[in-house]
């Protein structure tokens, strides 16, 4: 015993591994590990149901045209099952369920639904093309060609142009009413204000984050749309304007509170040293300060963007939403996601109109997916460019 | 260049020259920039300085020395108002450049930090180009045409001994710069503005020994325009560039003399133990 006590290896064993086990620190490192895969998985598995039920759309192997070619009852026999499912629009299972009587009988109905139909030289459009989706066509009784979200009429028209002006309008909207408001508070809140004003506006600017977006929609719907509408004299009473500055106010405390911190962590130093050289302290925020903190404000903006465009309450109730393709400001508006909001509750389940709503679900879900990847680069770039990296 | 001034030099009212013969003819002469009379300031509660007096003679260097917390830099902040930047402090007495007073009620601050300039401890250049750290100042001043800030830009990078080292990369990030770069960057950037005094704390405190001889290179040659303050923990530094030194201790002002004499033949028994390290 002695003798290892004064052995020098003796007494240095410990610094070799596994002389002491830390277990409790390993399980809560792969926890904590597993919960944040978690989150990744949770963000694909949303994204992979989403796109799923839109990849028939997707791929072109959905059609929407009213009148397909017909099957008359008589070749029942000489068609083969498969196809015939597919033509009477049926699940496996129902097709299963169904007798011979009854799926003659769901034959003669198409093939007169198709006649009747046949009189709209639109009615073999496949409207569910991509180029549907997105060009212009001159739909009958039309006299040009136009941008149309129509989807429950005799000829299910789903061009998604107007949708997606819609929800880039009232963002816009948003964004333009926001921004300014809440840097400006931002670089008060950080840079100007005294420390007891603080302490009272940041909470209270934060605390507009907590009015759930159903009361904002109300009250835009109810208040603000009389108001402008006295103020501007404009036509439609709900519109992109009224909706933009109602999703303004929802998104003012996320861009505020992100701006804030951005703006705080930039370094004493930077403004003690523009103070020293005689800058105003106004002087010192706006030419020093903000600039070290770009970065931060530009994810504050980006992130701005994603809470407004994904937004639903707020513009499905102040927007007006009609799908019109109009770059006025002051006409009713649609935005994707109210539009997702108000018609999959009405859809067939498996249908087209179903899946052209998860169609929409996906493009929202790519919109904000490469705006932030576009931002994470733009703000690594300048990241990298300020730290004279670059 | 800076103008004389035309108050006739309040000759040792402050520094008593000990030994005639170390007193070089130059900082006997020197007039009379600064002067504190009694200055106390409290952080709250905390009396952090205890009314000290002294004159800071123009273009020659002051050094401050003491211990760690003797109020040193704090005094060194009253002179261009840096103190105000923190909450709940209080100053006492008077300090007078060039007879105003600068704690006066007619004071503008920002006129003022114009005309003392200040490089800080930790080098902390702006997280901008090395060229737009230097046009900062200029443009607060005023100085907008392109051509004048391109020149002022090269005089002062020159004047702080960094030209030949950035001049091929004057739009590249300052923060690319090495440590003692980034300081000699940031006297660039506050001789740039042309001020007539210069504060200077710790500036190589956080260098290698090549950087700190370089910054003291530096200072000796910005002497002959400048008044110079600063402020240091290296005894030896203050000995090799300083006409003047003060020796603070616990907030107070324990002896101020030329450096020769605070160095050599100090007046009390805390200054030499202190200078000779018995203590601090």
């Amino acid at each position: 015993m002695k003798s290892t006590a004064q052995d020098p290896a003796a007494r240095w064993l410990t610094v070799r591994r596994g002389q002491h086990r830390r277990p409790w620190e390993w399980v809560a490192e792969k926890l904590i590990f597993c919960v944040a895969l978690s989150a990744i998985i949770v963000v694909l598995l949303i994204f992979v149901f989403v796109g799923k039920e839109s990849i028939p759309i997707m791929f072109g192997r959905t059609t929407s045209a009213a009148i397909q070619d017909i099957i008359r009852v008589e070749d029942f026999d000489t068609t083969s099952p498969a196809r015939l499912r597919k033509y009477l629009d049926l699940s496996e299972q129902q097709y299963k369920d169904l007798d011979r009587e009854a799926k003659l009988e769901l034959m003669s109905l198409k093939a007169e639904a198709g006649k009747e139909a046949a009189n709209d030289k639109d009615a073999r459009v496949n409207t569910v093309a991509w180029r549907h989706l997105l060009l212009p066509y001159q739909w009958s009784g039309y006299d040009h060609p136009e941008y149309i979200w129509q989807p429950i009429s005799m000829i299910h028209k789903y061009n998604i142009i107007p949708l997606l002006i819609g929800s880039l309008k009232a963002t816009l909207v948003a964004l333009l009413f926001a921004v300014p408001i809440s840097l400006a508070a931002a670089i008060y809140v950080s840079q100007l204000a005294s420390p007891r004003w603080r302490e009272w506006l940041k909470p209270g600017i934060e605390l507009l984050a907590g009015i759930p977006s159903v009361v904002l929609g109300f009250f835009a719907l109810l208040v603000m749309a009389t108001l402008f509408q006295n103020v501007f004299g404009y036509e439609s009473r709900l519109n992109a304007f009224v909706a933009g500055i109602a999703l303004g106010l929802a998104i003012i405390p996320v861009v505020f509170s992100i701006a804030e911190d951005a703006l705080t962590s930039v370094p004493a130093s930077y403004i003690q040293g523009a103070l020293a050289l005689g800058s105003t302290r106004w002087q010192a925020a706006w030419k020093i300060v903000l600039p070290a903190a770009i970065p931060g404000v530009f994810a504050a903006v980006v992130l701005g963007f994603g809470r407004g465009i994904g937004e639903t309450m707020v513009v499905l109730m102040a927007s007006g939403n009609a799908s019109i393709m109009s770059a006025s400001l002051f006409d009713s508006t649609r935005t994707i996601t109210a539009t997702i909001a108000a018609e999959l509750a009405e859809t067939v389940f498996g249908e087209h109109h179903y899946q052209m709503l998860f169609l929409l679900g996906t493009l929202l879900f790519a919109v904000t997916f490469v705006a932030n990847m576009i931002a994470d680069q733009v703000i690594h770039r300048l990241k990298k460019r300020m730290e004279g990296k670059a | 260049m800076t103008s004389i001034m035309s108050k006739p030099p309040a000759k040792n009212s402050i520094v008593t020259v000990g030994a005639a013969g170390q007193a070089s003819a130059a900082s006997a002469e020197a007039p009379e920039i600064i002067r504190a009379n009694g200055v106390s300031l409290y952080y709250g509660q905390n009396k952090a300085l205890k009314q000290i007096s002294l004159g800071i003679r123009e273009r020659l260097v002051t050094a401050f020395i003491g211990p760690s917390g003797c109020g040193k830099s704090t005094f060194l902040r009253c002179f261009n108002r840096m103190n105000d930047l923190i909450d709940n402090v209080r100053v006492e007495g008077s300090i007078e450049i060039a007879g105003h007073d600068i704690y006066g009620p007619d004071i503008d601050v920002i006129e003022l930090r114009k005309r003392v300039g200040m490089v800080f401890q930790k080098s902390n250049p702006f997280p901008k180009s090395i060229y737009e750290n230097i046009a900062y100042g200029l443009k607060l001043h005023g100085t907008t045409q392109r051509s004048e800030v391109d020149k002022v830009v090269e005089t002062s990078l020159r004047g702080a001994a960094l030209w030949d080292e950035v001049k091929d990369r004057l739009h590249a990030s300052a923060l690319g710069l090495s440590g003692g770069q980034q300081q000699r960057l940031c006297i660039a950037r506050a001789i740039a503005i042309r001020p007539e005094i210069l504060l200077m704390d710790e500036p190589a405190s956080a260098l290698d020994p090549i950087a700190t001889a370089r910054i003291e290179e530096l200072i000796l040659e910005l002497k002959k325009e400048f008044t110079i303050i600063i402020v240091t923990h290296n005894m030896q530094q203050a000995a090799r560039i300083s006409d003047h030194t003060a020796f603070f201790y616990l907030g107070e002002l324990i002896e101020y003399d030329q450096t020769v004499k605070i160095f050599t033949n100090p007046g009390k028994q805390q200054t030499e133990d202190y200078v000779t390290g018995r203590f601090g």
